[in-house]
């Protein structure tokens, strides 16, 4: 999340409109979604009421109780405000995704027939039909490519300009409505209806539409209530306890402490916060299905991390030549690149490569040389060159074993000399244990060395995994090796675990075993086969270019397909459940500033000793603020205002360190705890010294 | 203040401590189930008992049914308390020729001894027959502690327990418990207190002659055997109207100092039975030090008030603390430890008058049960009830670390906050509505017996001790009215049911949860930093919720007196 992202919560195009919205949500039907919000609405209103009376009779401080009031409906205003700001920074991002849903013209194929079409509009098409896109076109709605290959320019949803191929069968055959292809022609099964496309969904979710409550949100939303229930009764037991003590408090004033007591600051952010998370994710392009799932990212124990692209990088390179014994390093080095020339595979290249920086060998050009390429294939598991009736090969060890040998009792009548054999064996084996793959050379018929491949951990890898353990976070690295390589490789990249030879079904009986432990856990996948350990992990991230089924399995979706980027969503799940506890200590602890602001103005008319000017409880005015009335209107401006310093705050998030839950929570109960207790005391007093200046009160 | 003063608390405080354990694992031995040095004499009888009553140790019970249980129970222990008093005038054991008790003051006294509240309207000398104080009021002493208990070891279980879904045998819990902790316990204090010189007797009241020649009636009883259960269950409820003021309920300060260690005993052991069903006994002494570092504050801050006395009364030449309702064999230092012991427990017994005490010193006794009894708190009643708060204060602080909040591997989620936050609203809801009513009802307000921000607190005291099912008396009030009687009675039905039902509904949903385990992502609830936290939770909590009642009765009191006036 750069800085500028952040900057943007003073955009005036988001806070004007914001103003509006402000207002227009002061509908019951919106406020009632709110319980701490909608008393607070409440009580203004029947202050409100009092007030016009009280005009009409004549009577009572007007000018004051007309200030309380209008600070009371500005502590609703904010609190509305708050919301439609966060609203608003997902409302540009939908306008923009809704240019792409433009109406578009479907050629809908009908029958057997594949060539003849019939233009319909997109909006029309049923999940099934099957419609034709070619290059130019629009594809009408999300679907899977059943025929063709086909570049997709996907920058309407990703905003990354580069195109992506799309094509039928395996895991790339996904494509969403409102993409265009570029190049070539497919032909599509459409998969969702008109209004539930992917497009659909997410402008809904950027919207903050379809934002259902949070379990941890509706518990907190419990406490609220509960707080609310409590200082009800501290409020509403006053006026009895007031006429006891020989005096009067009017309904403004008791409503005035009623609602700085009651947890306003979080009530009034709690939706922003929840909106703002699901925004952080949608800027780190990540589409979060519900907001249950960021939350569950917050609290995820077990993440399972695909190796190749997260852990490593995604190809395995050269990194020394073993020759056996009788041939130089040399030689080896010359002939596997003489074999690897043509090779045009990541692994090919990076042999090319390391033969000329270590041993200065030049890449020869196969056309001057004569050579011709022989090709990889699944059945020879080989590749190398022919150059005028010589032959250079590399391919796995066993095979360039069973080549050699084939081709010495050929030519000689007797197999090549155990020595050989066993050296390079030896070699292959040595190299697998530390988690490499060996790579066999053979020129002629003659066996000369290993090409050590090996898996390149990314920088930085183990770095963050150690910061992973420190939020008590376990890894685990799912790879096709062996168990023997992926060991090697786990223990290079500091995993907590890993997953060898993983299939579909280990993957998923992994997951159930772990959720038996109580534990939560987080997955990304692209593949088909991966759907049902997507659909049964807690949080499963589906890559963007996957297929239909993973992403409709997973409840993420990462645009970026980045399967690294499951590391922040943890973060992100974590700071959303920091920032709802944060304010909702710093609410709580903010009312012990406004007691001993209002309390004393309250009761400081009580049991006054003859020749005395206050009562005894003046001694609690601590602040010395200047006259009751003054202070009761400091309280409730600071408890306005409160608000709308915290609303940035609440968007972008308290960061989340890997510091250690103690170390955390020690941190954030000095910051927004005792912070909590000591600002009000400042701010009341800050603000009661400007409302006296100004003559307010 | 004086150094033999700090000494005598110190000592309290050390014998407390020392008990923790050796009760601690002896209490959780009985209620797993497992054999104790008691077994062979009391197991036989445990056996007849259940085949009696149907049950069978080995039969568990869903939270609702455990819930219905103690309220079954409950009620019928109600009707039987209340019909043996309205008939005392006609049952045998009636020395003094008691007559009925009038049926306000019967409700009052029945439920205040079924919810281990133990609040007197009546003088128990001149009102209870011998039958009713041992047949209704002593049973009720163990029965009603024994609920307590049952409760806390119910709601451990479901902390100590994975994807399960009973919560033990609410039959087996009292048996086990009035079996094997209460009755041998009393027993041996009971020795011990008639060896220290309280009547134990079914004879008739004694008529002496005092030295000045003056006729005088000495009210006597089975005295030692009821003090012994009214300590060791936290019931507070005095043979004699005095209650441990009266020399014949304790006579000097042994008594008064194992009278004291016997009220912390079972509820601070209990700390200890959790530490051991949940594995880990740190986390035990976390909560006993949370209690721990509430009273040792409650207990300076009242010691403190009351050695310095009253200015107003040192204008005059009178020096020292503050002597006035305090018993002179027991001091200012043990008068104020007495307090503050009998109100963080929710005992209720008493050696000194709190009416007396000074406006803070007053104030104390007066906080520890607006906290709801968790300082130590009623047998079983303290632990639950402490344990309402933690999932308060585990629930924000764990949102604050970035996890779903989870105590001990269990997620605190909206059904458990839902719970607890009902049960902590139920005190403040009765403590504050009956008084807010209480002082505007002239007939109400005719029972104090001084007016002001002091005649407040006796009110304020005598609902907040009610709801909090301690039953000790601020003093000062008349409390026998048809007013008090019934709206008192409903105070401690509230304070006491509508806290052990969501207890147990936590304890029920806890118990089916899964056990997460614990990581670096979690914070230790076992730390100084946990202690803290929950200290401030709860003081932040009830200060809030009480601070404008406070306000208008102790505090401004307090002021006043600094000023010169009172009341």
């Amino acid at each position: 999340m750069s800085q500028s992202k952040s900057a943007s919560i003073v955009d005036a195009r988001i806070l004007v409109p914001a103003i509006g919205g402000a207002f227009r949500k002061l509908d019951p039907r919106t406020l009632i979604k709110n319980p701490v919000m909608f008393v607070v609405a409440v009580v203004s209103l029947l202050t409100s009421v009092l007030f016009i009376r009280d005009l009409v009779t004549g009577g009572g401080d007007l000018g004051f109780t007309l200030q309380i009031i209008i600070w009371l409906w500005f502590t609703v205003l904010f609190a509305n405000f708050a919301e439609a700001v966060a609203e608003g920074r997902g409302k540009a991002q939908a306008d923009s995704l809704r240019k792409a849903r433009t109406e578009t013209q479907a050629k809908l194929l009908n029958g057997e027939d594949r060539t003849k079409f019939k233009l319909v509009p997109g909006t029309s098409l049923k999940v099934g039909d099957i419609v034709l896109v070619e290059a130019g076109d629009i594809i009408p709605s999300d679907g899977e490519v059943v025929e063709g290959v086909a570049s997709v320019n996907e920058a309407a949803i990703t905003g990354e300009s580069a195109p992506v191929i799309r094509e039928s069968g395996g895991d790339r055959s996904a494509v969403t409505g409102g993409t265009q292809v570029l190049s070539d022609w497919i032909r599509v099964r459409i998969s969702a209806a008109s209004g539930h496309t992917f497009l659909d969904r997410m402008i809904s979710l950027v919207e903050g539409a379809e934002r259902q409550k949070t379990p941890n949100e509706i518990a907190l939303n419990i406490l609220l209530v509960g707080m609310t229930l409590i200082f009800v009764l501290a409020t509403a037991t006053i006026p009895s306890f007031a006429a006891y003590s020989g005096g009067y408090i009017p309904v403004t004033i008791l409503v005035a402490l009623f609602v700085t007591l009651i947890p306003t600051t979080i009530g009034a952010l709690l939706s922003a916060i929840g909106i703002a998370g699901m925004d952080r994710l949608v800027r780190f392009n990540v589409l979060a299905m519900s907001g249950r799932a960021v939350e569950a990212a917050g609290d995820v124990d077990t993440l399972l991390l695909d190796k190749t692209g997260t852990i490593t990088l995604g190809n395995r390179q050269a990194t020394e030549f073993r020759p056996v014994k009788g041939v130089n390093e040399q030689e080896l080095a010359d002939a596997a690149q003489l074999a690897s020339l043509a090779d045009e595979t990541p692994e090919g290249r990076s042999i090319v490569v390391l033969a000329k920086e270590k041993y200065g060998i030049r890449a020869r050009d196969m056309a001057t040389l004569h050579a011709t390429f022989v090709p990889f294939t699944a059945q020879t598991r080989m590749s190398g060159v022919d150059i005028d009736g010589s032959s250079v090969r590399k391919g796995a060890v066993d095979a360039v074993l069973a080549h050699v040998n084939q081709a010495t009792v050929a030519a000689h009548g007797t197999r090549p000399t155990s020595d050989t054999n066993r050296d390079l064996q030896a070699i292959a084996d040595e190299i697998a244990k530390a988690g490499g793959t060996p790579l066999a050379v053979e020129r002629n018929g003659r066996l000369l060395g290993v090409v050590h491949l090996k898996d390149i951990v990314k920088g930085g890898i183990a770095e963050r995994f150690a910061e992973l353990r420190k939020m008590g976070i376990r890894t685990v690295m799912i790879t096709g090796d062996n168990p023997l390589t992926a060991a090697a490789i786990a223990a290079e990249a500091g995993v907590d675990d890993f997953l060898a030879q993983a299939t579909p079904e280990n993957k998923l009986s992994l997951i159930r075993e772990e959720q038996a432990k109580g534990k939560l856990v987080a997955m990304c996948g692209d593949g088909t086969n991966d759907a049902p350990a997507l659909a049964q992990a807690d949080v499963g991230v589906a890559m963007n270019t996957g297929t239909v089924a993973a992403r409709e399995a997973g409840n993420m979706v990462d645009l970026d397909s980045d399967p690294t980027k499951l590391i922040e969503i943890v973060e992100i799940g974590k700071a959303l459940l920091m920032t709802r506890g944060s304010l909702t200590t710093f609410s709580i602890a903010n009312d012990v500033a406004k007691y001993f602001a209002i309390i004393p103005a309250m009761f400081a008319v009580f049991y006054v000793a003859p020749g005395q000017k206050n009562g005894p409880l003046e001694a609690l005015n601590i602040m010395h603020l200047a006259t009751p009335q003054s202070a009761i209107l400091s309280a409730i401006i600071f408890n306005a205002l409160i608000i709308i310093a915290l609303i940035p705050l609440s968007l972008k998030g308290v960061k989340y360190r890997a510091i250690g839950a103690g170390a955390l929570l020690s941190r954030n109960l000095l910051i927004y705890g005792l912070g909590g207790i000591i600002v009000p005391f400042v701010g009341i007093k800050a603000i009661d010294m400007i409302v006296t200046a100004l003559g307010l009160a | 203040m004086t150094l033999i003063g700090w000494m005598q608390i110190l000592l309290y405080c050390a014998i407390v401590l020392l008990l923790v354990k050796p009760l601690g694992g002896y209490m959780y031995r009985v209620f797993s189930g497992d054999r104790t040095f008691l077994s062979p004499i009391l197991g036989p009888v445990e056996r007849v008992l259940y085949r009696i009553s149907g049950t069978s140790e080995n039969e568990e019970q869903h939270w609702t049914a455990y819930a219905a249980g103690i309220i079954f129970f409950s009620l019928v222990s109600f009707l039987a308390v209340y019909v043996l008093q309205r008939l005392q005038g006609v049952l045998p054991s009636n020395p003094a020729g008691m007559p009925a008790v009038e049926q306000g003051l019967a409700f009052n006294t029945a439920v205040s001894f079924v919810t281990n509240t133990n609040w007197q309207n009546y003088g128990g000398e001149s009102t209870m027959s011998y039958l009713v104080q041992m047949a209704a009021l002593t049973v009720q002493n163990f029965m009603s502690a024994a609920v307590g208990i049952a409760i806390a070891v119910a709601l451990i279980r479901g902390f100590a327990r994975a994807s399960g879904k009973s919560i033990g045998n609410f039959w087996v819990d009292i048996t086990r418990c009035t079996l094997y902790v209460l009755l041998p316990m009393c027993i041996v204090l009971t020795l011990v207190y008639v060896w220290l010189g309280m009547p134990q007797t079914l004879g008739p009241y004694v008529d002496a002659t005092t030295l000045e020649g003056a006729k005088q009636t000495l009210a006597l009883g089975p005295v030692a055997s009821q003090v012994a259960i009214k300590m060791l269950g936290t019931n507070g409820g005095g043979f004699f109207n005095a209650n441990a003021a009266h020399p014949f309920e304790n006579p000097d300060a042994i008594s008064n100092l194992i009278q004291m260690v016997t009220i912390f005993a079972l509820g601070a052991a209990l700390t200890n039975v959790f530490g051991r069903m949940v594995g880990n006994q740190r986390q035990g002494w976390a909560i006993l030090a949370s209690m721990g570092v509430l009273f040792v504050a409650g207990v300076a801050i009242c010691y403190w008030a009351e050695a310095a006395g009253n200015p107003l009364v040192h204008a005059l030449g009178i020096d020292g603390g503050n002597m006035e309702g305090k018993e002179t064999r027991f001091g200012i230092a043990a008068s104020a430890l007495f307090a503050v012991i009998t109100t963080a427990a929710s005992c209720g017994a008493v050696n000194a008058m709190h009416d007396s005490f000074t406006a803070l010193g007053g104030l104390i006794p007066l906080i520890n049960m607006q906290l709801g009894e968790v300082i130590v708190g009623g047998v079983g009643a303290g632990f639950y009830g402490i344990l309402m708060f933690i999932v308060i204060a585990v629930f924000v602080a764990g949102l604050m670390v970035g996890r779903t909040p989870e105590y001990l591997g269990k997620k605190i989620e909206a059904k458990e906050v839902k719970m607890a936050m009902l049960a902590i609203l139920a005190l403040p809801l009765v403590m504050l509505v009956f008084t807010a009513i209480a002082v505007v009802l002239p007939s109400a307000v005719a029972s104090m017996a001084n007016g002001g921000p002091h005649g407040f607190s006796e009110v304020l005291y005598a609902y907040t001790s009610a709801a909090a099912n301690n039953g000790s008396a601020f003093g000062g009030l008349s409390g026998n009215t048809p007013w008090y009687n019934l709206t008192l009675g409903v105070t401690m039905w509230v304070g006491r049911f509508f806290v052990i039902i969501p207890a147990l509904a936590i304890a029920g949903s806890l118990a089916a949860k899964k056990t997460v385990p614990a990581s670096a992502g979690t914070f230790p609830t076992d730390s100084p930093l946990f202690v803290g936290l929950l200290v401030g939770v709860i003081l932040i909590v009830v200060g809030l919720t009480f601070f404008p009642a406070l306000a208008i009765g102790p505090i401004v009191e307090h002021l006043a007196m600094i000023h010169g006036q009172t009341f």
